[in-house]
C-alpha cells in the first residue's frame, strides 16, 4: 500500500498562476522521502493540498488509500504537519499547543496530555512547556511544530522545511529524531534547501520546478548519474608546482590546496598512486561540494532549457 | 456525525476558546463591567430619575434589560469576530483545518465560545443592575431563550465578519458602523411608541430592536413589539447566518487557498 498517491494533480490560482501541473508522486509506505525545488515550485502547494489547506484544482490524492475527496477524516487522521510558517498560538503555552491538537483529532485529554510530555521531553521542550509558547527561540518554536504534529501518532509526518533557519547542532539533532520516528515505522515527507539534509536522511527523492515533477528516483540512483565528482586535498608539505597526474584533471588553488575531478570510471587509489610517486602528502579530502547539490542545479538548469 | 472523536474535538475547541478569553478577562469581562455599570449610574439614575417612567415602568428598569442585552450582542460578536480573526492571523486556524474535524463542528466551537462570553458578561452586568434596580423575572424559559438565540445570532455574525475581514480594520468596521448604530436605535434607551410614525416603520426594519424587546418582555412582561415575531425572526437569523458560515468555511473562504 502506498503511503501517499498522487494522480495528476493540478493546482491554478485564482490570479491564474499555475501552481501544479499534472503531478504524479507516489510514496510508499516507510520511506523516507524528500520533495526538492526552488523557491516558489509548488512544494508547499503539494503539501498545502494533502493536508487541506489547499484547495486543488483538478487530480486526485490518496493518503494510505483514504481519497481526501471521499475519506477526507480517515485521510486527514493518517497525516502530522509540520509546516514552513510558525503557525500556532504565541499566548498558549507548548503543553496547552499540542495538547489541544490531540484533541482536535479526537484524542482523550488524558492520553493527549501524556504524549504531549513525552514528545515535548524528547524534543527538549519540557522546561518550557508550561511558559506562552511567544517566549521560545526559533528552534524550538520548529521543534513544538514537531511535537504537535505527533500527538496524534500519526502514519505519516509531512516536514515543510522543518530545520530552516536551525543552528548546525540542533539540526542533527532534529534528523537524530526524525531517523529514530522513521524507524518506528512513521512514512516521512521532507522539503528542505539544505541538500546536504535530504542526501543524509532520505531514501528517495522527487525534484519539482515550475509546478511539475522533473525527477522522482531513489537517491541511491540518482546520485549515480553524476558522471565525475571534485575533490578538494590538503597538502601536509607546500608545492609550487603541480606535476601531471595522468587522467586527472587537476588545479593547484594554492600551495597546500589542490583540487581534482575524478570521473566515475576512475580509481581513486590511482589517484593517491600518483600523489605517493610525486612525495606529495595529502592531510585531508572533501567534496567540493554536496554531491546531490550538484545534480540538483544540473536537473534544474536542464529544465529550464528544455522549456 | 457525533461520534466520539468529533465530541473531543468539540469539547476542545469549546474549552480553548473559553480559556481565551477568561484569560484575558481585563480586556473581555471587565471593560463592559465598567461601562455597563457607567450607563446604569447615568442613565438609569442621574438622567434617568428625572425621567420619571417609560411605558409605566422606571426608567432604570425599563433600560435594564436593553443595557444587558447590549452587553451580551456586542460580547458575543466581539469574541468570535477576534478569536476566529486571531487565529487566521496568527495561522493557527490551520490547526484545526489540518485535523479531521468536520467544518460544522469549527462552527459550534467558535459560536459556543461566543455564547459563553455573552452569557459571562450578561451574568456580570445582571448583578451589577442589582445594584442599582429589584430585576425581576417575568419568564424565564423567554428570557433565556432570548439571550441563547440573540448570542448565537451575533456570534454567527462575528464569525462571517472574521472569514471576510484581511486585516485588522475590518473586524472594526462592522461593530462600529453597523453593530453600534442598531443597538442604539433598537430601543434599548426608549420606546420606540415615542416615536413618530415614519420612525417606528423603520425601526421595525431593525432585528436588534426584536431581540431587545424579547428580552424585555421575559424580564418585565412588557414589549413594544409581538413576542412571535421576534422568535420568529431570531430563528429566521439563526439558519441564515449558520447556513452562510457554514457554506463559507466548507468552501474555504479566506482560509484556504
Amino acid at each position: 500500500m502506498s503511503a501517499l498517491e498522487i494522480k495528476n494533480l493540478n493546482k491554478v490560482y485564482p490570479n491564474k498562476f499555475v501552481a501544479l501541473k499534472e503531478v504524479e508522486l507516489n510514496i510508499n509506505k516507510g520511506d523516507f522521502f524528500a520533495l526538492l525545488g526552488p523557491n516558489g515550485a509548488g512544494k508547499s502547494t503539494t503539501i498545502g493540498i494533502i493536508c487541506g489547506l489547499v484547495n486543488k484544482t483538478s487530480g486526485s490524492v490518496k493518503i494510505f488509500d483514504h481519497d481526501i475527496d471521499i475519506d477526507k477524516r480517515a485521510a486527514k487522521a493518517c497525516i502530522g504537519i509540520v509546516p514552513q510558517e510558525i503557525n500556532f498560538s504565541q499566548f498558549e503555552t507548548p503543553l496547552d499547543i499540542v495538547v489541544n491538537q490531540g484533541g482536535y483529532y479526537g484524542i482523550k485529554r488524558s492520553i493527549a496530555l501524556k504524549r504531549a510530555e513525552k514528545y515535548l521531553k524528547q524534543l527538549g521542550l519540557i522546561e518550557k512547556s508550561k511558559e506562552p509558547a511567544r517566549n521560545l527561540s526559533g528552534g524550538m518554536k520548529r521543534r513544538l511544530m514537531i511535537a504537535r504534529a505527533l500527538v496524534h501518532e500519526p502514519k505519516m509526518l509531512i516536514l515543510d522545511e522543518p530545520t530552516a533557519g536551525v543552528d548546525v547542532e540542533l539540526r542533527r539533532s532534529m534528523w537524530d529524531f526524525l531517523i529514530d520516528i522513521n524507524k518506528q515505522g512513521v512514512t516521512i515527507m521532507l522539503t528542505t534547501h539544505y541538500l546536504e539534509e535530504a542526501e543524509m536522511l532520505c531514501k528517495n527523492i522527487a525534484i519539482i520546478d515550475q509546478g511539475s515533477i522533473i525527477e522522482n528516483t531513489s537517491m541511491k540512483q540518482l546520485l549515480s548519474n553524476l558522471s565525475k565528482e571534485t575533490f578538494v586535498l590538503d597538502l601536509i608539505k607546500p608545492i609550487k608546482v603541480l606535476p601531471g597526474l595522468n587522467g586527472f584533471t587537476a588545479i593547484l588553488i594554492d600551495e597546500t590546496t589542490i583540487e581534482v575531478e575524478v570521473a566515475r570510471d576512475k580509481n581513486i587509489n590511482d589517484l593517491f598512486k600518483l600523489f605517493s610517486s610525486h612525495n606529495i602528502n595529502v592531510c585531508s579530502m572533501r567534496n567540493k561540494s554536496n554531491r546531490l547539490e550538484k545534480l540538483f542545479l544540473d536537473l534544474l538548469e536542464n529544465n529550464q532549457v528544455a522549456k | 456525525m457525533l461520534d466520539q472523536t468529533t465530541l473531543i474535538a468539540l469539547y476542545t475547541i469549546v474549552r480553548k476558546e473559553i480559556s481565551r478569553f477568561t484569560r484575558i478577562w481585563i480586556q473581555t469581562i471587565l471593560p463592559p463591567t465598567i461601562s455597563m455599570t457607567l450607563y446604569f449610574v447615568i442613565f438609569g439614575n442621574l438622567i434617568g430619575s428625572r425621567i420619571g417612567t417609560m411605558n409605566g415602568i422606571s426608567y432604570i428598569d425599563f433600560i435594564a434589560p436593553g443595557i444587558i442585552m447590549m452587553s451580551i450582542i456586542n460580547n458575543s460578536y466581539a469574541n468570535v469576530v477576534s478569536s476566529f480573526f486571531g487565529a487566521k492571523f496568527q495561522h493557527h486556524i490551520e490547526e484545526m483545518l489540518v485535523a479531521p474535524i468536520p467544518n460544522i463542528v469549527i462552527l459550534i466551537g467558535f459560536v459556543s465560545g461566543g455564547l459563553a462570553r455573552g452569557f459571562l458578561v450578561g451574568a456580570v452586568v445582571t448583578v451589577v443592575a442589582l445594584f442599582f434596580t429589584d430585576l425581576k423575572i417575568h419568564s424565564f424559559p423567554i428570557t433565556v431563550a432570548v439571550v441563547f438565540m440573540t448570542a448565537t445570532v451575533f456570534s454567527l455574525a462575528g464569525l462571517i465578519n472574521a472569514i471576510f475581514a484581511r486585516k485588522f480594520d475590518d473586524i472594526s468596521i462592522i461593530p462600529t458602523f453597523v453593530l453600534t448604530p442598531l443597538i442604539y436605535l433598537g430601543g434599548v434607551f426608549y420606546s420606540i411608541d415615542m416615536l413618530p410614525e415614519f420612525w417606528q416603520t423603520v425601526s421595525a426594519l431593525n432585528p436588534i430592536l426584536y431581540m431587545v424587546n424579547a428580552f424585555r418582555y421575559g424580564m418585565l412582561g412588557e414589549s413594544d413589539i409581538n413576542i412571535s415575531s421576534a422568535f420568529l425572526i431570531l430563528v429566521l437569523f439563526t439558519v441564515v447566518l449558520f447556513s452562510i458560515a457554514l457554506i463559507l468555511l466548507n468552501k474555504g473562504t479566506g482560509i484556504k487557498h
